[in-house]
This record gives structure tokens, C-alpha cells and sequence, in this order.
């Protein structure tokens, strides 16, 4: 699957299945900072991201 | 995952809440939260007149967007800074949501109006850029809500903001600013009221609450605060909340509860130190305040 990340923006791919928790973990993320998105819909972290999904790894943390 | 109110299929799951959520009982979980802070904390009543500081980031367009669903008379200022593109940018989803919702969004422009930027503001004073921006805000988004008469200056700060500033101020023992910290800063003389509907509301649920109502907003993070302290903070925060959901809640509200109103006295005599700034007539503890002597510091 194609994920992309932000700060800085850039893109990766990953090989699926794969749980959306084991995702973020293994891009070294904690879940309580991103939101992950595929299409245009939330996922939770039990949802299993198939091979051609397109991914969306988006912070949620601002400094201001 | 089921959404825990309807068992529906879950988009969202909130771990302190021990909950999942569909996207219409996420977005009714995010207006009650507003709707209980607003209410406990007597933040503003329906007939008053409520000035929204926009940023173009998330948690003000949600807490803009949450007034509204909930029935306030909202309107909104958005405060260029000159940082660059990164304002450009922001400005544009302020303005955008404001075209689609039909409402007010009133611009003011630091380098325009005042003669100077956020980034010129850190490089005559030597200090973070974070520090300039908080202080050229708090000024001039109260004088807007004074001179536009409203009763009610509404910010978008949510849980983990409020935590991450909570855990600084501790690791310093920062007294007067923590017996400041609070989800309402009462009208005064030269103050309008200051609000934080989003305190019961984390960052993640702000960001989610725009994503599921389909809100544009700046994903990307201001160039001047990238590596502060207040990320840092929130980092480390984070890394508990993973291991322990609901950490954060508890660490900031059981604050307001048991801690500020210890702090009442320490409050009430910081408020009696308060004077008239004797160029700008803004309050002041000093005799020229600390927005006018930025704005010479940087413009001399």
C-alpha cells in the first residue's frame, strides 16, 4: 500500500494486510498522535489495510 | 470495531473514553463535550456576542464550527503573522470555511497594521518566535473583541494544549501562571472574557472532528514552532496517554478541580497588580505594556 506522512511529506510503501495499529507502530508513530485515513474515511486501529489501499498518516499535534 | 452508543460500524476510537464511534455519534460525542465545558464553566450564554480566534488549523475551525452547530452568535478574526506562505496558506482555509458557513471573518494583519512580523519580532528580541506570537495575540485579538463589542473571545485550545501548558508551568513551578490557567479568564476592565470551549476535547478528536465534517484545514505544522518546548511537552504526554488512556483528562481536569481554586488568592492579588498601559491604555502590570514595548523593540 502507498502510505503517506507528513512533517516532512513523503510517501512509503508498505506491504499488506496489515492492521492499522501494526502500522503506525512499525513507522515508529504513537497512536495518540495521528489519525490515519484511507480514501477519505477514518480507520480505527483494528481495521486491516489491504495491498492497494492508499494511506493517509496525518499528525494531529500542533505547537502553537 | 462497533460504535459503543448506536453499534454501528466504528470510524474513531476515543481510548480514555473507552469508546468507538460512528461518525454521527463522534460528531454529537464532540458537541456535548463543548456543550458540558461551556456549561460548567459558565464560558457564555446564547444572547452574547462571541469573537472566535481563527487560526486555519483545526481547533479553531472546529470550535467555530461546534459554536455554531450549537447555536452561539459566533464570529470569527483571523490574525496574519508574515510568516510567510505558512500565513498565506492558513488565511485561505479561514476564509474558506467562513464563504461556506455564510459568516463573519474579520482579518487583521501584523506587518500591515503594526510594522512588523512574527519572524522580525524573534530576531530583534533574541527570544523563541512562539514567544512574540503568544504575546502579539493575546493583545490584539482582545482589542478586536473590545472594540467590536463583543461580550466573549473564544480560543481554540483543546485537551492536550491545556495539558502540555499545565505540565510546563509545573516542571517550573510557575505559581502565578498556573493560578492563571483557567478554562475562563473573567471580563475585566480592559478584557473581554477569554474562553476554551475545547477543553474537555483532544487534539486528535478536534482533528478528526474536522476530517468527518469534511473542514479543510492546515495540516501542516507552523514553520516557527516546529521543535518547541509545548511539542516536546506533548510528546512526552502522549507517551504516557498511550500506556495509560486517559492520563492527560485526568491530569488536567482533577487540576481544575483541586488545584485552582488553591490558587484563588494568588489570582486575585496578580489581578490587583493590574494597572492601564500608559501608551496604548491596554492593561498592564507595567507602565508601558508588553505589546507596545515589542512593537518598539522591533520597529526602533
Amino acid at each position: 500500500m502507498q502510505v503517506h506522512l507528513h512533517n516532512p511529506k513523503r510517501d512509503v510503501e508498505v506491504s499488506g494486510p496489515l492492521r492499522v495499529t501494526d502500522l503506525v507502530k512499525s513507522l515508529g508513530l504513537n497512536r495518540e498522535s495521528v489519525l490515519v485515513i484511507r480514501g477519505d474515511s477514518l480507520v480505527t486501529g483494528d481495521a486491516t489495510l489491504a495491498d492497494e489501499d492508499v494511506i493517509e498518516i496525518r499528525p494531529v499535534i500542533s505547537g502553537g | 470495531m462497533k460504535c459503543k452508543p448506536c453499534g454501528g460500524e466504528a470510524v474513531i476510537e476515543v481510548r480514555r473514553h473507552r469508546a468507538a464511534f460512528c461518525r454521527d455519534c463522534f460528531l454529537h460525542h464532540c458537541h456535548e463535550q463543548v456543550r458540558r465545558a461551556i456549561s460548567s464553566h459558565r464560558m457564555m450564554g446564547h444572547s452574547e456576542r462571541v469573537l472566535v480566534a481563527i487560526s486555519g488549523g483545526k481547533d479553531s475551525l472546529a470550535v467555530w464550527d461546534i459554536l455554531l452547530e450549537l447555536g452561539h452568535n459566533a464570529d470569527g478574526i483571523y490574525l496574519g503573522l508574515g510568516i510567510g506562505d505558512y500565513s498565506d496558506t492558513s488565511r485561505t482555509y479561514a476564509e474558506k470555511f467562513a464563504a461556506q458557513r455564510g459568516v463573519s471573518l474579520q482579518v487583521v494583519d501584523l506587518p500591515a497594521d503594526h510594522g512588523f512580523a512574527v519572524p522580525d519580532a524573534a530576531r530583534a528580541t533574541k527570544r523563541v518566535p512562539c514567544s512574540a506570537c503568544g504575546l502579539s495575540k493575546r493583545h490584539l485579538l482582545n482589542q478586536a473583541a473590545l472594540d467590536g463589542g463583543y461580550q466573549v473571545l473564544a480560543t481554540g485550545h483543546n485537551l492536550d494544549d491545556e495539558a502540555a501548558v499545565l505540565f510546563g508551568n509545573v516542571m517550573q513551578w510557575h505559581v502565578g501562571y498556573l493560578a492563571r490557567q483557567r478554562p475562563v479568564l473573567p471580563e475585566a476592565p480592559g478584557f473581554a472574557r477569554r474562553v476554551k470551549p475545547l477543553i474537555r476535547l483532544g487534539e486528535r478528536e478536534t482533528a478528526a472532528y474536522c476530517v468527518l465534517k469534511g473542514i479543510d484545514y492546515i495540516v501542516d505544522e507552523c514553520p516557527m514552532a516546529a521543535g518547541n518546548r509545548h511539542l516536546r511537552y506533548k510528546e512526552t504526554l502522549n507517551e504516557i496517554e498511550d500506556r495509560s488512556p486517559g492520563a492527560k483528562a485526568a491530569f488536567y481536569l482533577q487540576f481544575l478541580d483541586q488545584m485552582l481554586p488553591v490558587l484563588d488568592g494568588v489570582a486575585a492579588a496578580e489581578r490587583e497588580l493590574v494597572g492601564t498601559c500608559s501608551r496604548c491604555g491596554a492593561p498592564s502590570s507595567a507602565d508601558v505594556c508588553a505589546f507596545c514595548k515589542l512593537v518598539e523593540r522591533v520597529t526602533t
